[in-house]
């Protein structure tokens, strides 16, 4: 199964819920914990362990001068304005680039190829005797997340049991994560930021395919407004996380409820089993 | 002009929440922008009275029209994007993995592709109690958000380009949303709190910021709920030499008003808000003392 924990809003506890779900998976079967959240990483710091690190390329164009006549043709394709083609040189913007390769296919000189260029790296660890995690981080200053997540989601292809922490929002980088996943996690907070931000990545699930379902987290019994929205569009709310100041605490210093107080592992345990029967996989 | 962009790195600092108030608080005359324009807020504390809607043109998408299309896959075969597939007796465009290159309309030997202008969203232009308030609705699910930001932006410096202060909601993260909104401001407010994640998050944004020219100034929110890890930030603001504008402490006043709709700091007297005055008041002094006429 691959589960997707996503939210909408950010800072709802999508990293602790992954974090947590994944510990205690890691008890009795083999888990890949996969940080798509590449802008800004988090998981890593709750399971600290040796990591082997690689970088992660994208093509990008390079011009080859002595065939090249500048005649501007790989610049007015570019649909990104990614090159400008000058009189006796041509100017690359590699931010711009999305790296389709349209510019070496339009050449009428065959002039450009393309050589890898580093975007950020992707890191492999193994915190813990059945867990896996695979993290990926964007350079900074660098605006390409999608490949990043594409490629970290791509080394956990084939593993049995995959959890992928997303970004928050609702663009590219969550379409990036949730593609593909059998089912996903929706973390959300009973306040009006909450609710909309949540009716908005539920639209992204839903025109994904991907079977999703609701965690109330940080509930401080306030939460009618959610619950109403879930009832009306059919939508199961998996758990619930009740607000304590201790739970607060536990997180911020970068420790696992789970870990701390091992009662929660049976929530854990029952949410992992409505995600196997959300995404159809046989218990 | 003093353009302030309010960031996080982190999502859920309360960044919406502290934008809210210091449009309330900061003095002389405004115009607001919601750059968060994949999940935008700030209009549910400013109710903001619709003036006009733009649509908002992404990327061209690629469509194939299937009765001219031969099935030879080329347009597969050369898709960077995973975005085409077979579809019956044609090939099909998936919009949200289409990222508008072209390269399929180049390669079809028999002109089936077009290049589609799509509409991915709306670029609203709105009033409040404390100036024009510029947001955005994207389609859920769709691309070129760092366009969108820069389009929202453009719209607030044309149309409201005489105001003393560009107040700028910001994005989470540190990809092009955020860049996008940080490139070309004055300063920007980062609203951190005291867990690892948001220290961890508060040092990858100032990052992206130092390569740009802002002013960097840091708030941190609920600090009473990790007093060892906001020594932590404060300590890392000392060394970067980044000035603490104010710490906010954990306050249920806070969600209360944003259930109400309101700043906290419209919402009466209450410890969250006290800071915030505060806090508003630091920020006012160092801003004035960057000039631009505030």
């Amino acid at each position: 199964m691959k589960l997707a924990v996503a939210s909408g809003k950010g800072g709802t506890g999508k990293s602790m819920v992954a974090a947590n779900l994944a510990y205690t998976l890691s008890q009795t079967e083999q888990v890949t914990l996969v940080d798509c959240d590449v802008e800004e990483p988090n998981l890593h710091l709750f399971f600290p362990a040796p990591a082997t690190k690689n970088d992660v390329t994208m093509p990008v164009p390079v011009v080859d001068e002595e065939p090249c006549d500048h005649c501007g043709k790989c610049g007015e394709f570019c649909q990104y304005g990614a090159i400008t083609v000058l009189r006796d040189r041509v100017l690359f913007f590699s931010e711009l680039c999305h790296s389709c390769g349209g510019c070496t296919l339009v050449c009428p000189k065959r002039a450009i190829h393309e050589e890898p260029q580093r975007i950020g790296t992707l890191s492999i660890s193994a915190p813990l005797p059945g867990l896996k995690l695979i993290s990926g981080l964007l350079d900074t200053g660098s605006p390409h997340a999608v490949p990043i997540i594409e490629a970290v989601k791509e080394r956990a292809e084939g593993d049995p049991l995959v959890i992928c922490d997303s970004a928050p929002g609702t663009s590219c980088p969550v379409v990036a994560t949730l593609d593909g996943c059998d089912a996903c996690i929706l973390v959300t907070e009973s306040t009006p930021f909450g609710l909309h931000d949540l009716q908005l990545a539920v639209d992204v699930a839903a025109r994904l395919g991907v079977p999703a379902g609701i965690v109330i987290n940080r509930s401080d019994g306030k939460d009618d407004a959610t619950i109403r929205f879930c009832i009306d569009h059919d939508l199961e709310i998996l758990t619930t996380i009740p607000f304590s100041r201790e739970i607060a605490a536990i997180q911020s210093r970068g420790d696992l409820l789970c870990r701390i107080r091992p009662e929660w592992q049976k929530d854990f345990s029952a949410l992992a089993a409505k995600c196997r029967s959300l995404a159809g996989v046989e218990q | 002009m003093i353009r302030l962009a309010v960031i996080s790195g982190k999502g859920g600092t309360g960044k919406t929440m502290v934008t809210a108030a210091l449009s309330r608080l900061l003095k002389g005359t405004m115009v607001l922008a919601d750059c968060d324009v994949d999940a935008a807020n700030l209009d549910l504390l400013l109710h903001p009275k619709r003036i006009q809607a733009d649509p908002f043109m992404g990327m061209k998408t690629a469509a194939i029209d299937p009765a001219l299309c031969t099935a030879c896959g080329e347009c597969m075969e050369h898709c960077r994007f995973d975005a085409v597939g077979p579809d019956g007796d044609a090939y099909r465009v998936n919009p949200l993995r289409c990222e508008g290159c072209a390269v399929c309309m180049y390669v079809c030997p028999v002109s089936a592709v077009a290049m589609q202008p799509r509409q991915t969203g709306e670029i609203l232009y709105s009033e409040t109690d404390r100036g024009h308030l510029v947001h955005a609705r994207l389609v859920p699910g769709a691309g070129n958000s760092g366009l969108l930001v820069h389009e929202v932006k453009k719209t607030a410096q044309e149309r409201d380009g005489k105001s003393d202060l560009f107040l700028i909601d910001g994005p989470p993260g540190t990809g092009c949303p955020l860049i996008s909104t940080i490139s070309g401001v004055d300063a920007v407010l980062a609203v951190t709190e005291p867990s690892v994640s948001g220290l961890h998050d508060l040092r990858r944004v100032v990052t992206v910021c130092r390569q740009f020219r802002p002013r960097i100034f840091v708030a941190v929110n609920r600090y009473d709920l990790g007093p060892s890890l906001t020594r932590d930030i404060m300590e890392y603001c000392r060394e970067e030499k980044i000035p603490l504008a104010g710490t906010i402490p954990f306050d249920p006043a806070v969600i209360d008003a944003i259930r109400a709709g309101i700043p906290v700091t419209d919402a009466g007297p209450s410890p969250a808000a006290q800071a915030i005055q505060i806090l508003a008041a630091n920020l006012y002094l160092e801003l004035k003392h960057l000039g631009n006429g505030l």
